[in-house]
């Protein structure tokens, strides 16, 4: 079981001093989490090295204004940061990191990872809304209680995949009654342990899969099976798919933001699938209209095969598509699929390499012989 | 789709032996149905999923990828990828609710003139009985 140690304090604010004391006592030289911006609710992730400028650091702060783990290979993309840093990151962002630096896109070398057992995040749409602070407290009193917070991402929402996995230090939050008052530290490797001498609390021996967690899980679990049906095809699934997407306006956001998404130039944003008009007239000719631009339902379809397989469901692709389709939804639908069939966890194994870039020669061994 | 009416597949073969063996069910004149288009790439690993993605989204009423055996691929490893990518496909489609028989992988080595007929022929009588592609009315896509 992970030493831990529990602190008399608020958990935010206790995460604050344990984390401004690291850098204060040069123990890291940078932080690497959450900062609020302006006075109107903004938060950006930002990397800070001085303890001045943490005071306006939020490390807990339920929203998530692009994912973590695509914003630490933009850092590390080019090799390992060159002083310790200390990364706050939420359970999913940090599969979504391990899944980059599978493709060499991030180097975890000198980051100390913490995480959280994760209650969600909340809709970007609150964020600068008069809303903000309401809805943030209301998702205290839920990941307190270990029940879904309203306003959170559908993904969040069916999500059973909350307790981190890989992280150095894990900050337990859901069902944790007395937040307020005082929280529990997990030091999970040996990297975290030399951290733990900088807590100031007494040391317990609970582990963080208590029954909240597990019976939070099951309720999950059975939000997933509803969200996942109402995307099922009622009639023919083409013409389901073309009702999700209709609204698509191409502007490949979901595919900007998600981190596994990593490529320079993407294939759908290059001019492999443009083409002149006189290759549309057959097109024209028997269908007597095209949409214009074409190639939805092709980009969305094709970003499925280079992607879904490792889709960790973060949900950054619903929240900012500017027409509200369920993107998470679906790619996480289709995303549970491949990865059942391929018996691949995207995140867990740093070491498993991704399943497009690899095979078995005794694999599906009936396929192509019928 | 009444009997008289031939589907549309596309056929990706792959050149040493689906392909080979394409052309000897040709020379040995045997019977292969009108409704395939073939394709020659060099190794079934060249067949990207998008190529069978778009020619189900233009209308194809069937897709066929075709290579080598596993373990006698011209280029060692090639028909392995190809392998994978089809059953991501498959997952696909099922996933979706898109028909999941329109595509389909089949290995036919260069010997193999009588498979080839008989894959072939077969394909199209199951395409036949699914029915026409509906991507090719629609006008959103």
């Amino acid at each position: 079981m992970a030493k831990a140690i529990k602190i008399k304090k608020n958990v935010e604010e206790g995460l604050f001093d344990f984390l401004k004391s690291l850098l204060e006592k040069e123990k890291i030289k940078g932080v690497f989490t959450l900062k609020k911006m302006d006075d109107h609710g903004a938060v950006s992730y930002s990397l800070i090295t001085s303890p001045d400028e943490f005071k306006d650091a939020v490390p807990l702060y339920p929203f998530m204004p692009v994912n973590a783990g695509k914003a630490l290979s933009s850092f590390t993309l080019l090799g390992k940061t060159e002083e310790p840093v200390a990364a706050v990151l939420r359970p999913c962002e940090l599969r979504a990191f391990v899944e980059l630096i599978k493709r060499a896109q991030g180097d975890v070398e000198n980051i100390l990872i913490i995480s959280l057992s994760c209650g969600g995040v909340l809709s970007l749409n609150l964020m600068g809304e008069q809303d903000q602070e309401k809805a943030v407290s209301k998702y205290w009193e839920s990941v307190k209680k270990a029940e879904v917070a309203p306003d959170t991402r559908e993904t969040c929402q069916f999500c059973e995949n909350f307790l981190p996995i890989n992280a150095d230090i894990t900050v337990a939050t859901v069902g944790q009654k007395d937040l307020d008052k005082e929280f529990t530290l997990y030091f999970n490797t040996p990297k975290g342990e030399e951290f733990s001498k900088e807590a100031s609390g007494s040391s317990v021996s609970e582990d963080i899969e208590t029954k909240e967690i597990k019976d939070f899980k099951k309720k999950r679990e059975e939000l997933k099976e509803k969200y996942f049906k109402e995307t099922e095809p009622e009639e023919s699934g083409l013409k389901s798919l073309i009702n999700i997407f209709s609204p698509c306006l191409g502007c490949h956001g979901c595919s900007h933001v998600c981190p596994i998404c990593y490529c320079t130039l993407c294939e759908f944003d290059s001019k492999t699938h443009d083409y002149p008009t006189s290759s549309l007239s057959s097109d024209l000719r028997v269908k007597g209209g095209l949409k214009v631009p074409s190639g939805n339902l092709l980009f969305h379809l094709g970003r499925m095969t280079h992607m879904a397989v490792s889709c960790i469901s973060c949900g950054m692709c619903s929240d900012v598509c500017p027409v509200n389709i369920p993107v998470a939804t679906v790619f996480s639908k289709v995303g549970a699929s491949l990865q059942k069939e391929f018996d691949y966890f995207p995140g867990k194994d740093i070491e498993e390499p991704a399943p497009q870039g690899t095979y078995k020669e005794d694999e599906f061994t009936k396929i192509g012989e019928q | 789709m009444n009997n008289k009416q031939t589907p549309n597949i596309i056929g990706f073969l792959c050149n040493w032996c689906s392909y080979t063996g394409a052309d000897l069910a040709g020379t040995s004149r045997m019977k292969i149905p009108p409704s395939l288009k073939t394709i020659r790439v060099m190794c079934s690993g060249r067949i990207d999923p998008l190529f069978v993605l778009k020619s189900y989204l233009k209308g194809a009423d069937g897709v066929m990828m075709m290579g080598c055996h596993p373990g006698d691929c011209h280029y060692q490893k090639g028909n392995y990828n190809a392998r994978r990518r089809y059953v991501m496909l498959n997952d696909i489609f099922k996933t979706l609710g898109l028909d999941e028989k329109r595509i389909g992988l089949w290995w036919v080595s260069a010997s193999e003139a009588s498979r080839f007929a008989k894959v072939t022929n077969d394909y199209t009588e199951e395409v036949k009985k699914i029915g026409t592609n509906p991507t090719k009315k629609e006008i959103f896509l």
